[in-house]
């Protein structure tokens, strides 16, 4: 198969296994995409897991600890998709620690109070769901088939955080008000979350269908989705643009476009504490990959 | 080394390929097979195999069509009609 | 079985899982992390189910009992208060708990309180897991320097999570000689720093319900 009769080929919903013949421009992208969401899982478990210590109750101590675990073995299995393409795990950490890869824009930011654990779990993982749903149908099977045990496991997810939420907006003035100002801190970056509204045609990454929709059509959903849910809690959105509008489209303030690019260029203001806190453990422990956990000769 | 591992998700199903786990032995890699498709009690049982155990074969060759031995190569319609009518059972239609 | 015994029991499970949870996105590699977080969660399950038991009798709930207390008054072994982010010693740990803990089981599986034995041996099916997986561990790594070094570090402290009638038991199933065990009745400054971190939030909004 010539390159344009793959591209015709995935593009009329074929799928592609790992030993077929393809074309380097569509390995090439699919290992950036993945790699870059394999890094995306594993630099989000740290902004989460400094609160496992801090748990408030043994059920949400669990459900934490649960739900990063979750996270860790999401990024197992999407570095072992990338493996079979050609880039074994080692080399994606390195990449990752030596600030060569990116990953997601929201993992570069602080959390601050329990109520960011709880937003997180609710608002970051839907937002991430939308996106992993699409990729359900994503051109590269493997990938696919993965992302069904990844979406069954982030429904959790997000009940735990909703649930996090409600008892916080149940409970005291101080509680409620820890939520409201984790929703203040992270509308900014969820709204970036999904990516600035290029067409999806001129999106290399929908081009070979690894992606199944469009930036914007990504983040109209997840408006449509969880801004009445968050207005019924008598939330307050930060943002005095935000409508639905009759056709059913939604209106909001352009997302600041030139803070995303700047954070998952490595300027976050955790990004460089956070790669080097990875980087520490990485090197600490490497004698147990290399001595112990090598196969044996 | 890598594992792959597969998947029974209730009793009288079918194992599925669920994916694999890097490890350096066959106790190591029931160990992580357990946890990583295994905790939630999502499975009834797992085959956890050796990679190079397993011989994919891709190849099938059928070149002169036969279709003896397949459902769509017999077309039963026209025949069983005519037979109907020299039997005087045709349902009227 | 009374209740200051019960505590001592789910103080450590309770300390362990806590320590042993701080793992959980950094362990070695990403197959370990998956295993070890399940460990981790296995050991606080526990740890609530026995103080369940041991509310009933005190009049309080498992939250309260876990979080609530002053740090002086757990009751836990000192072995798994260390801070010890460190492989050697989290599976020298690990291992040595995990060998004390099938004794005690099983003595407790005899106990005359129904509950208590019946809780045990619930306990002791997740528990032989742990046991595969620190086996599993303790075979690999015996040759390494680093983890000997941090068994015989250990060893003192693992001694103190049994009773005193236990410990010659302990001592023949790893193969080491009996030595002055450290005991459970002194306070220990990693406990303080932990029981702050862990208690952070709960303190944050006194009587509030999360």
């Amino acid at each position: 198969m010539d390159d344009q009769a793959f591209l015709d080929y995935v593009q009329a919903g074929g799928q592609v296994e790992t030993g077929d013949s393809m074309p380097a421009d569509y390995r090439a992208k699919l290992v950036k995409f993945i790699e870059m969401h394999g890094n995306s899982e594993l630099m989000g478990v740290l902004p989460e897991r400094e609160w496992i210590l801090r748990a408030p109750t043994l059920q949400r101590k669990l459900a934490l600890t649960a739900k990063v675990q979750d996270e860790v073995g999401h990024s197992q299995l999407i570095y072992r998709v990338v493996e079979d393409l050609g880039k074994p795990r080692e080399q994606c950490l390195a990449d990752l620690i030596s600030g060569k890869a990116k990953f997601h824009n929201v993992f570069h930011y602080p959390t601050k109070t329990w109520g960011d654990v709880g937003v997180i779990a609710w608002l970051v993982d839907a937002a991430a769901i939308i996106s992993q749903k699409a990729l359900l149908r994503c051109s590269y099977a493997p990938y696919a088939r993965i992302m069904k045990k990844i979406c069954w496991e982030e429904s959790f997810h997000i009940l735990h955080g909703r649930d996090v939420i409600l008892t916080m907006m149940n409970g005291t003035d101080e509680q409620r008000e820890l939520v409201q100002e984790a929703l203040n801190r992270w509308w900014g970056p969820l709204m970036q979350f999904h990516g600035n509204p290029i067409p999806k045609e001129d999106d290399p990454m929908y081009v070979w269908r690894i992606k199944s929709q469009g930036n914007e059509e990504a983040r109209q959903q997840f408006l449509d989705g969880y801004v009445p849910q968050i207005w019924e809690l008598g939330l307050t959105v930060p943002d005095a643009k935000l409508r639905k509008r009759d056709d059913g489209v939604w209106e909001y303030s352009e997302p600041d476009w030139d803070e995303l690019k700047h954070v998952v260029t490595g300027h976050g203001p955790k990004t460089q504490e956070r790669l080097a806190f990875r980087r520490k453990f990485l090197e600490q422990e490497a004698w147990v990959r290399s001595v112990v956990l090598a196969e044996a000769a | 080394m890598i594992y792959e591992v597969f998947r029974q998700e209730k009793k009288g199903a079918a194992f599925a390929h669920a994916g694999s786990v890097d490890a350096p032995d066959a106790t190591f890699a029931e160990a992580f097979a357990r946890e990583q498709y295994g905790r939630r009690q999502e499975s009834e049982a797992l085959w956890v195999v050796p990679r190079a155990a397993i011989h994919t074969v891709t190849d099938f060759a059928d070149e002169l069509n036969k279709t003896y031995h397949r459902v769509d190569g017999y077309s039963l319609k026209a025949k069983l009609k005519e037979a109907r009518e020299r039997a005087g059972t045709a349902r009227a239609s | 079985m009374s209740a200051p015994a019960l505590l001592e029991l789910a103080d450590d499970e309770l300390i362990l899982g806590w320590r042993d949870s701080e793992w959980t996105g950094i362990a070695p590699s990403l197959e370990e992390d998956v295993a070890f977080s399940s460990i981790a969660q296995n050991e606080i399950g526990h740890a609530r189910a026995l103080y369940e038991l041991a509310a009933r009798e005190l009049g309080t709930t498992a939250d309260e009992l876990a979080f609530d207390r002053d740090p002086s008054e757990y009751r836990s072994a000192p072995l798994v208060e260390q801070r010890r982010l460190e492989w050697a010693h989290t599976i020298a740990r690990h291992y040595l708990y995990e060998t004390a803990d099938e004794i005690r089981l099983a003595a407790l599986k005899q106990a005359d309180d129904a509950d208590v034995a019946g809780l045990a041996a619930k306990m002791d099916r997740e528990e032989q897991y742990h046991r595969l997986h620190a086996r599993m561990w303790n075979e690999r790594l015996r040759d390494e320097p680093r983890y000997q070094e941090a068994l015989r570090e250990l060893w003192p402290l693992a001694l103190g999570v049994l009773a005193p009638e236990q410990r010659a038991e302990l001592a023949g199933r790893v193969g080491f000689e009996p030595v002055d065990a450290v005991e459970r009745d002194r306070q220990s400054e990693e406990l303080r720093e932990l029981w702050e971190e862990m208690t952070m939030v709960r303190r944050s909004v006194p009587g509030a319900t999360w």
